[in-house]
């Protein structure tokens, strides 16, 4: 007998295909032309020495960053979450605040801290040394993510039975074994998820390491495509970085696979019982505060130091255009994204089939893929099969909005997850067509959740750097490639105003993100 | 009058290799009638409901409204076509529109005047009219499963289907909320089909009941005739406490545990009966009575107006309802002598 089935709507089906194509048409661009050279050109691409350096160089650059992230966030967890330190909420507020101060800023900010001309000689008369290359690179990028791992540590810990801990004790292990045993083994999805999102953002991130000048996959990429436009190169390049991406990911699965830990009994779960920290909480104090000292206090002095430092002072005109250029490309990026991510989110979550899923998770490789590599393909297709989009404002919002597709998903999704499809069939039933029911049950209570991905999405794109330096309009500037192109030159007068609009908008979004936290929890 | 509601055969699984959700159900309602599926959960009766209504699609049967087919194998009218009003277990309130608004929703043809009017005339009805710009979350559960009803009423369907609509409801409020509901619906004259797990709740609520077991209706009737006459051991479980036994019959009579009984049907060799608790009662053990069958009080469970008795058997034990008035203790002898004939069961 055959069974029928319910199917998506086709006109939520439709879009969500498009959707996919669009992150996946370009990539095989990036196949083709990887593809144009012969076999020997090729290989001899492949196989360089140089390739083994970069190669060499990002995975150090990803293992420093992820030992560094959790050697912070794990003490800064157990913190905030297991000891009775005062003032948690505010603690864990200030924690999560670095994610305002974007890798390139910081980068930039360290850059103008040390050397004969930097903000501590004119300050304290201190010549320090320059950081750069391998240490510039390590620190910037981590005291940028370090909150993403810490997120991750606090939600796990967070979530973890008491009662399992209190039945090891009761069975005779001391509280440091039942660390050991019982504590950290749990915490292991949410360490893993950690790592996921931190080494996704090290193999992608290009502004500080191009500024740092430490040569991983993603700069020599585009110092390839810039600087010598050699495309065939640059192609195998971005391949080799998408390789390495997919290597994470598949890693990530395959460690993730069987670890998913639920709590098996059904009673309520009880508070933890706080450690005491007595006299210890001091020293605590005196880390956090250092912790914060590098990560906050000194990019901001710095900042605000070098935009009082300009000859000419601040060129309002030149920054009022540039922001209006930023916001003319992540405006509509925000509310292209939004639309993507309702139909993608709906049929995921209401028609759940491996077809479902696998569309829902192409729009989260688009989010995973190397910014660079992404824009370039874009580059490669738009130059292929559809040349009249090439450097337009156009592919630059397309691009924007395939990339950041995930972050909208997120809200949407859980917005979706509110509304029960009762309410849907409720409208069906008392006449509506199904479009229809949608718009006037289901709609207005993602309302919120749309919000709040636009928004997640209009910040991202406003601080968003190696996709805009690849893809935007000749003469179009916006506030990311202003800081960049000048601190690039060592004029960090000249970038100061640029990289405190960002600073604000990034603050947003971390507001955005951290009130979202918040009232889950 | 002619039928109102047709199912034919009704067949429906989820996974090609799994089982029937719903096996050939196949009933009738008449109109005017309230009609409710008893089954425990998880027996399809939910399924069999969203079918009807269109929100799954059937595997085979059909179902027919007003004469008309709205779902065969191959066809399936769409749910906003089919004329049918649908309370869910949640209630399913838009929680962003207020009680007039929810009432008012299924009401788009009509001109804004007449939709007034009928959502007052809806809202009075089921005594609602103080809350008319509450939103849903203002309101108790019982005035939210009102706002349901006169949201499924109001744009007159041919039925209304009620899935478990009291179950989100306290004891007390469950009680009180069922008969006005059943009021409303006999005011407004509109034929409805129930669907609960609450035996006593299909008995006082509906004229027919359809008592479902793993997808398959084991009996279709009146609370009376499933009650009384429950033709499986399932049915006459389901319904209320009862005791089965394993007869011989011969003829009008069986001869069982308890002594001879009298039977509902003639039957003969090896049969199953059920007999009702409170069609047995209880006799102190004398010389004249007892044949060799007599019984053990084994507990006593005094619940004010009635008592109930267990009784042990020779080769098991029964139970047995009497008034207050007959006062046995643990361990006292009884004959137990049956008041009304057994009933024969199918299987």
């Amino acid at each position: 007998m055959s069974v029928s089935k319910k199917r998506p709507p086709l006109y939520f089906v439709i879009p969500a295909v498009f959707i996919a194509a669009g992150v996946l048409l370009p990539l095989v661009y990036l196949v083709l032309r990887a593809s144009e050279a012969d076999w020997e050109v090729s290989s001899n691409l492949i196989f360089r020495e140089r390739n083994l350096i970069l190669l060499m160089n990002t995975i150090k650059l990803t293992l420093g960053v992820l030992f560094t992230t959790s050697l912070i966030a794990g003490p800064l967890a157990w913190l905030t979450v297991r000891t009775d330190i005062p003032h948690k909420k505010w603690i864990t507020l200030i924690s999560v605040m670095p994610l305002a101060i974007p890798g390139y800023i910081l980068a930039y900010a360290l850059l103008g801290m040390g050397g004969a001309n930097g903000t501590f000689y004119h300050l304290f008369g201190l010549e320090i040394p320059r950081l750069s290359g391998y240490w510039g690179s390590l620190v910037s990028i981590s005291l940028y993510t370090y909150p993403y791992m810490y997120l991750n540590l606090r939600s796990g810990l967070l979530g973890l039975d008491p009662s399992v801990e209190e039945a090891a004790r009761s069975l005779g292990n001391p509280s440091w074994r039942v660390y050991g045993r019982i504590v950290i083994p749990q915490l292991r999805p949410a360490f893993l998820s950690g790592i996921l999102i931190i080494g996704l953002y090290v193999l992608g991130d290009f502004g500080a390491v191009s500024l740092m000048r430490f040569e991983t996959f993603s700069y020599a990429l585009f110092l390839q495509y810039s600087a010598s436009y050699d495309r065939i190169y640059a192609a195998w390049l971005a391949l080799m970085l998408l390789g390495l991406t997919a290597t994470i990911l598949v890693m990530e699965y395959r460690l993730l696979k069987g670890l998913l830990y639920h709590r098996a009994g059904t009673g309520s779960a009880r508070k933890i019982r706080l450690s005491k920290l007595g006299n210890l909480k001091y020293p605590a104090y005196g880390g956090l505060a250092l912790l914060l000292f590098f990560a906050i206090v000194i990019p901001v002095t710095t900042i605000f130091f070098w935009s009082t430092r300009s000859v000419l002072g601040v060129n309002w005109a030149d920054l009022t255009s540039t922001l209006w250029m930023s916001i003319s490309a992540s405006a509509p990026a925000a509310i292209l994204t939004s639309i993507m991510a309702v139909p993608l989110a709906y049929i995921s979550i209401r028609f759940p089939s491996k077809t479902s899923r696998g569309l829902e998770r192409i729009a989260y490789f688009g989010y995973a893929t190397p910014p660079l590599a992404l824009a370039l393909a874009f580059v490669f297709f738009s130059l292929n099969s559809a040349p009249f989009l090439y450097q337009t404002l156009t592919l630059l919002i397309v691009a924007y909005s395939l990339h950041f597709l995930a972050e909208a998903m997120g809200p949407v999704r859980s917005a979706l997850y509110q509304a029960p499809p009762r309410l849907e069939e409720a409208a069906r039933s008392l006449g509506h067509p199904p479009l229809a029911a949608f718009m006037r049950s289901t709609f207005p209570l993602l309302r919120n959740g749309i919000v709040a991905g636009a928004a997640l999405v209009f910040l991202s794109c406003m601080k968003e750097l190696p996709i805009t330096i690849l893809l935007s309009p000749i003469g179009f500037e916006t506030l990311a490639l202003n800081v960049w192109s000048y601190s690039n030159e060592a004029m960090f007068a000249e970038a100061a105003p640029f990289a405190i609009a960002i600073l604000l908008f990034s603050s947003l979004f971390v507001g955005i993100l951290f009130s979202r936290e918040w009232t889950r929890s | 009058m002619s039928t109102l509601l047709r199912v034919n055969g009704l067949t429906k699984r989820f996974e090609s290799q799994s089982p029937d959700v719903v096996s050939e159900v196949s009933f009738t309602v008449e109109p005017n009638e309230i009609f409710a599926i008893l089954g425990p959960s998880g027996c399809g009766k939910t399924t069999t409901l969203r079918l009807m209504a269109g929100f799954e699609q059937a595997d085979k049967g059909s179902v027919e409204l007003r004469s008309r087919v709205i779902e065969c194998q191959h066809f399936h009218i769409a749910p906003e076509k089919r004329g049918i009003g649908f309370v869910f277990q949640e209630y399913a309130l838009f929680p962003h529109l207020n009680v007039a608004e929810n009432v008012a929703f299924g009401l788009n043809a009509m001109k804004r005047k007449v939709r007034e009017l009928r959502v007052d005339e809806m809202l009075k009805l089921t005594g609602l009219a103080d809350f008319k710009f509450r939103k849903p979350h203002e309101l108790s559960g019982g005035q939210q499963q009102r706002v349901a009803l006169a949201r499924a009423l109001a744009p007159m369907p041919d039925i209304i289907f009620l899935d478990e609509p009291f179950s989100n409801l306290d004891a007390v409020m469950r009680q009180s909320t069922r008969n006005e509901i059943r009021s409303i619906l006999k005011k407004a004259g509109t034929s409805a089909i129930l669907v609960t797990h609450d035996q006593e709740e299909a008995l006082s609520f509906a004229d027919r009941i359809a008592v479902m077991n793993n997808g398959r209706i084991e009996q279709v009737g009146t609370p009376e005739e499933v009650y009384y006459s429950p033709r499986t051991e399932f049915v006459a479980l389901f319904l209320g406490r009862t005791n089965v036994l394993k007869a011989k019959a011969h003829g009008m009579e069986a001869y069982t545990d308890m002594g001879e009984l009298m039977i509902d049907r003639p039957s003969k060799g090896d049969i199953k009966l059920s007999i009702r608790p409170e069609h047995l009662t209880l006799e102190r053990v004398n010389e004249r009575n007892c044949n060799g069958l007599c019984g053990t009080v084994l507990s006593k469970e005094f619940k004010g107006h009635d008592i109930t008795y267990r009784v042990q058997l020779r080769t098991g034990d029964c139970i047995v309802h009497t008034d207050n008035r007959m006062s046995f203790v643990t361990g006292d002898r009884v004959v137990v002598k049956p008041l009304e004939p057994a009933v024969v069961l199918e299987y």
